[in-house]
């Protein structure tokens, strides 16, 4: 495969592969050479992951964590599409609230753990309102600039075919800001899939984040803590694998400019 | 371009103003600066009429049409259209940009069919069928902008604009991104579009040539702040040999109106 050459499909999936066995021989090796007692080997990691299934939990964990992220990541759009809708439309209210969300954005929603708990109490909702708050500032900033970088000439078009403002919002303006939007979506998923492993840590008793710190607790099971390691990021690709097709849709992959 | 019989351009008794300009005058605030953009500009369009305004670039041409198209308001003076002040965009007048203006998220056929809203469906697909085979885009109704030329786009722009039945069409340098040889293929459809639905057009351009094939009457615009410098009259009947003694005397004339010896 030569630096210019476009990789054939086989070799889109076979490369990627050849590198995952590479690493896991590498792993194993590593382990039967140092000799560790504490850290697991590729085999005990999969009859770790082999007991999850035999327990019945994994699926339940994968799910839980799904819909955590779920949950709180369609109340983020809900929320953040219409605020940064009119953020974007209207600048004078944008003036008004920008710098409070640039302020706030940067706080870790980590750091919001202590807040979650006190109103919320420990539990699902905590973690749901966590994955809230990490996925709604990328959401709202990413809309309100695609709104305010929709090129006016769209917007002199739709008026001048007589569309009321309502219709112009709805036909030009979110049509036009919606690749933006688009990668402002697919970040706050990411954000949201590495929020709910910190929150569930904390605040739930079930899912992949409980996963790793209740193995870690009871009796040092690192081949599941690894196990868990493992399908956090398996299912966080899956996630965005996902959101990427919308970008291959032919109406809002105008504005991608790498896209097929 | 086709060979159809065109009949020559007449403005004959029952030709009547369209559009009237007004002293409109234009200052724009820059830096604390105010400056002239539009001096005093009047000037009358008749029903029907194709009318170029031609000046150099940034010479305030295109500020003039957004007044006339209601997009922008004069610091003085006053459009009317049909005896009418215009005080905002209309549906009865279209505003054509360059290419640039097509929703790269709809397909031809939903560009061309973006201002039918209010029409029973039958009807749209009716109306979009017809200006997508005036415009011969006939094949590509359900191709995104991304997959056509430069060319191909301004087409669909110019169905977009007509499909509404529009009275007037502003077109501001249509043609001026694209390559020589469709700009000439581009303007010939345009006289055949207009010779079968005569809209009043007012046309802008920077290109001599461009301005004398296509017009009934040329506009010459200074520079900066505009003034309306000269009106030539184009009486040559459509389709006009651009080699003959007259256009190449008419536009000679316009290249010294402008204080430029065609000599390069």
């Amino acid at each position: 495969m030569s630096a210019l050459s476009q990789p054939r499909r086989w070799e889109a999936f076979a490369w990627p592969c050849v590198t995952a066995a590479l690493l896991l021989l590498a792993w194993h090796v590593l382990v039967t050479l140092t000799g560790t007692e504490v850290f697991p080997s590729p085999l005990n990691v999969q009859r770790g992951l082999a007991q999850l299934i035999e327990r019945g939990v994994l699926w339940r964990y994968i799910g839980d964590s799904l819909r955590r992220v779920g949950i709180g990541y369609l109340t983020a759009v809900s929320v953040g599409v219409p605020a940064g809708l009119l953020l974007g439309w209207y600048p004078a209210a944008a003036h008004v609230v920008n710098p409070v969300i640039q302020m706030m954005r940067p706080i870790s929603p980590i750091a919001w753990i202590p807040v979650a708990i006190v109103l919320f109490g420990v539990g699902d909702v905590a973690a749901m309102y966590l994955i809230f708050l990490g996925a709604f500032f990328p959401i709202v900033v990413s809309t309100m600039n695609g709104v305010r970088n929709v090129p006016s000439i769209y917007r002199r078009a739709g008026r001048n075919f007589g569309l009321s403002p309502a219709a112009l919002l709805t036909r030009v303006v979110l049509p036009a800001a919606l690749p933006q939007m688009l990668v402002g979506f697919r970040l706050a998923l990411g954000i949201a899939w590495l929020v709910v492993v910190a929150a569930e840590m904390i605040a739930v008793d079930s899912g992949l984040g409980y996963l790793v710190i209740d193995a870690r607790n009871a009796g040092k099971r690192y081949d599941l803590v690894v196990a868990a390691m493992i399908l956090i990021g398996l299912t966080g690709l899956a996630l965005d694998v996902g959101i990427r097709r919308a970008e291959t849709l032919k109406s809002i992959r105008w504005g991608f400019r790498h896209a097929p | 371009m086709t060979n159809v019989a065109r009949t020559p351009v007449s403005t004959g008794p029952a030709s009547h103003a369209k559009l009237t300009a007004d002293g409109i005058s234009m200052m724009f605030d820059r830096d604390g600066v105010s400056i002239s953009v539009l001096d005093d500009i009047s000037l009358t369009v008749d029903d029907g009429e194709f009318v170029c305004l031609l000046g150099p670039s940034g010479c305030g041409k295109s500020t003039i049409l957004n007044v006339m198209a209601g997009f922008i308001a004069p610091t003085r003076g006053e459009v009317r259209i049909d005896g009418e002040a215009v005080t905002g965009p209309d549906p009865r007048r279209i505003f054509v940009f360059q290419e640039r203006g097509v929703f790269p998220w709809l397909t031809v056929e939903g560009n061309v069919g973006f201002g039918l809203y209010n029409l029973a469906p039958a009807e749209r697909q009716r109306r979009i069928a017809h200006y997508i085979a005036l415009v011969g885009l006939q094949g590509f109704e359900n191709a995104y902008p991304r997959d056509l030329s430069g060319g191909m786009k301004q087409r669909v722009e110019v169905a977009r604009a007509l499909a509404v039945n529009p009275d007037m069409l502003f077109l501001d340098e249509p043609f001026g991104a694209l390559d020589s040889i469709t700009r000439l293929i581009m303007r010939g459809e345009l006289l055949r579009i207009w010779e079968a639905e005569r809209k009043t057009i007012i046309f802008v351009t920077h290109d001599i040539d461009e301005a004398v094939q296509l017009a009934d009457r040329v506009i010459v615009m200074s520079a900066r702040p505009a003034r309306i410098q000269r009106i030539v009259d184009i009486d040559i009947p459509h389709p006009r040999d651009i080699s003959s003694r007259k256009y190449l005397g008419l536009r000679d004339g316009i290249l010294e109106a402008i204080g430029l010896a065609h000599k390069v």
